[in-house]
């Protein structure tokens, strides 16, 4: 159970992950680089989303907030103070931390839906502010000038360096997750998730437990969004603080199964082929596309998952092998 | 002779409900107190008040000679307080083992999940489960679950253990065995208060029994003296015939 290099659970996961990630750098395509993008952010926003939903029991909604407020914060760094990318992503990492730091003292005291719609509320609210704040843009966002790039050996250069970053982030969040689970901060997250109210009566500090698990959860997301947003060369309110990019990271964790380190990834991976398929496809119904019907299906898909496989393809696969259970971290 | 438990006047109240109405008693280290009275008589309700989970309207609880009263649950299971739930609440979807790692990390001595791996496994063998170690702990059945809220709280290995109904839906057989467990932990210095619904089996164990009646204290002493008490006998089932049969058949 402790020793991570010992259990082929955390191989398996890891070695997903890793094989992933370098596909496209073998390939040295950037059609595949882009899809490469696509998935290992989803795994990294599901993967730390699980923290506090799939570990600690605390639906969120508002997961992207972390995400838009890292990427802004980097972004800002980059083009006002001119900041090198790799101290911008540890800032976006810091600022989101600090901010979950923040709120968790604030809404992690409310439970159930009542937790998440605080969540929905933050992401509004920062939403909101960004979109007003001068300093960032205000409603038009950041835009880097096209020279920013020349420091990294101009653009073809900055976005397989970005990637490789995202590699990295992906990787480390997998090893991160699996940690976690297995340590006994993570046992005490669980314990919460099973019974809050059992949990003070052991001795665990719930609130302080809570407060780390939002902290943990939004360090990688904050990183991650300086990366894209680099990659994208702009920031916009809209793009930072989608709220259906964290309702999307919810499915993928609730099809993938919830509280396992492998789920999330399979999750988001199938979750985004699933996705791919569907803007790829010349399909109509009745005069639009199939395409513009994502959201539907996702919450479509969300229902069906909720009904008969309440925890997810790895929870399912655990609990009808026991066998398995070894295998599927 | 140190007391470990001080409660000093505690009220109570549920909205217009008095639960509690100035209970006042002490318990010596090593002392095993019984806590008996009719259904709805407050006893859980005392538990949560000296357990952290309600704060009491007036009154004090000294533990371990400090004033505890309006501590959280956590602060006091730091200092050494552990207990069992009436209703049990295993952590369903984790293993048994690691429901009783979970008293072991958490509890005062603060161990490492190793140290409480092994900790974990001296505790479900003293209890019994040893066999069910592996399997969720929401699979038990209703006995086994009872044995892993000792568990839990043994795990802790508490100075002071607050015992809720543990004997409730067990066989003759089963509840003997579940005695002779608490008097070991007893042996083992640690301090318990137990509720209790089943006489003979409290008045084996406890040192003193102390009655309950509408969240009033209506008698406190050995435990001889307090099942003579018609007070009592009154108060548990309202006819002093009926009390006497059910504490010749417990
Ligand atoms: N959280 C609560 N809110 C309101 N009333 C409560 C609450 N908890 C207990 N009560 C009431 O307080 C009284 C005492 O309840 P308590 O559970 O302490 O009794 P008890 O002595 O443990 O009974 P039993 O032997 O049935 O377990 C009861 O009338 C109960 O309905
Ligand atoms: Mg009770």
């Amino acid at each position: 159970m402790r020793k991570i290099w010992l259990n082929p659970g955390f191989w398996l996961v890891l070695a997903i992950v890793v094989a992933l990630g370098a596909w496209p750098i073998f390939q040295q395509d950037a059609a595949a680089r882009e899809t490469g993008f696509t998935v290992l952010l989803a795994i990294v926003m599901a993967s730390s989303l699980n923290i506090v939903m799939g570990y600690t029991g605390y639906v969120s909604f508002g997961h992207v907030v972390f995400y838009g407020i890292g990427g802004y914060i980097g972004m800002y760094f980059i083009d006002s103070l001119g900041l090198p990318l790799p101290v911008a992503v540890l800032f976006g990492g810091l600022s989101s931390a600090l901010l979950a730091f923040l709120l968790g003292k604030a809404i992690l005291r409310l439970r159930g839906a009542y937790f998440a719609l605080a969540t929905i509320g933050v992401n509004e609210a920062a939403r909101t502010f960004v979109a007003n704040f001068q300093p960032f843009g205000a409603a038009t966002g950041i835009e880097l000038q096209f020279s920013v790039y020349k420091a990294y050996g101009g653009a073809l250069q900055a976005l397989w360096l970005v990637y490789y970053g995202v590699v990295g982030i992906a990787i480390f969040s997998v090893i991160f997750s699996y940690y976690i689970k297995t340590s006994k901060f993570g046992l005490g997250l669980m314990t919460i998730r099973e019974d809050e109210d059992a949990a003070e009566v052991i001795g665990i500090v719930t609130p302080n437990a809570k407060t780390w698990a939002y902290v943990l959860s939004a360090i990688l997301p904050g990183m991650l969004g300086v990366l894209f947003f680099f990659k994208n060369g702009n920031v916009e309110p809209g793009d930072a603080f989608r709220l259906g990019f964290s309702i999307e990271s919810l499915v993928m964790i609730m099809l993938g199964g919830q509280g396992t380190v492998l789920g999330p990834v399979l999750g988001a991976l199938g979750y985004q082929r699933l996705r791919g398929t569907l803007l790829t496809s010349d399909l109509m119904i009745g005069s639009l596309p199939l395409k513009d019907f994502q959201l539907v299906i996702s919450g479509f898909l969300m229902l069906l998952i909720i009904l008969f496989i309440p925890s997810g393809l790895v929870g399912w696969l655990r609990q009808r092998f026991a066998t398995l259970r070894r295998v599927l971290a | 002779m140190t007391l470990i438990l001080q409660v000093q006047a505690v009220t109570k109240r549920f909205g217009g409900l008095q639960a509690l109405t100035k209970v006042t008693f002490d318990l010596a280290q090593g002392q095993v107190l019984g806590l008996i009275g009719p259904n709805g008589a407050g006893k859980t309700t005392l538990f949560n008040v000296i357990n952290g989970v309600y704060t009491p309207e007036e009154g004090r609880i000294l533990f371990l000679g400090k004033d505890v009263t309006g501590k959280k649950s956590y602060e006091l299971a730091k200092m050494g307080m552990a207990r069992t739930h009436q209703i049990v609440r295993p952590l369903k979807e984790l293993t048994v083992r690691e429901n009783v790692i979970v008293g072991a990390c958490y509890g005062h001595e603060n161990h490492d999940l190793i140290s409480a791996a092994k900790i974990a496994d001296e505790v479900l063998s003293f209890v019994g489960i040893s066999a069910r170690a592996d399997q969720l702990a929401g699979s038990l059945n209703v006995a086994q679950k009872k044995r892993l809220e000792m568990a839990r709280a043994l795990a802790a290995r508490p100075k002071l253990l607050l015992l809720d109904e543990v004997l409730a839906g067990l066989t003759p057989s089963e509840i003997d065995g579940m005695v002779k467990t608490v008097l070991s932990i007893r042996d083992q210095g640690v301090s318990i208060v137990m509720i209790e619904h089943v006489m003979k089996a409290i008045m084996n164990v406890s040192d003193r029994l102390f009655v309950l009646d509408y969240g009033q204290q209506i008698a406190e002493g050995g435990p001889e003296e307090v099942v003579h008490n018609p007070k009592v006998i009154e108060a548990y089932l309202g006819d002093p015939q009926m009390a006497q049969k059910l504490m010749e058949e417990g």
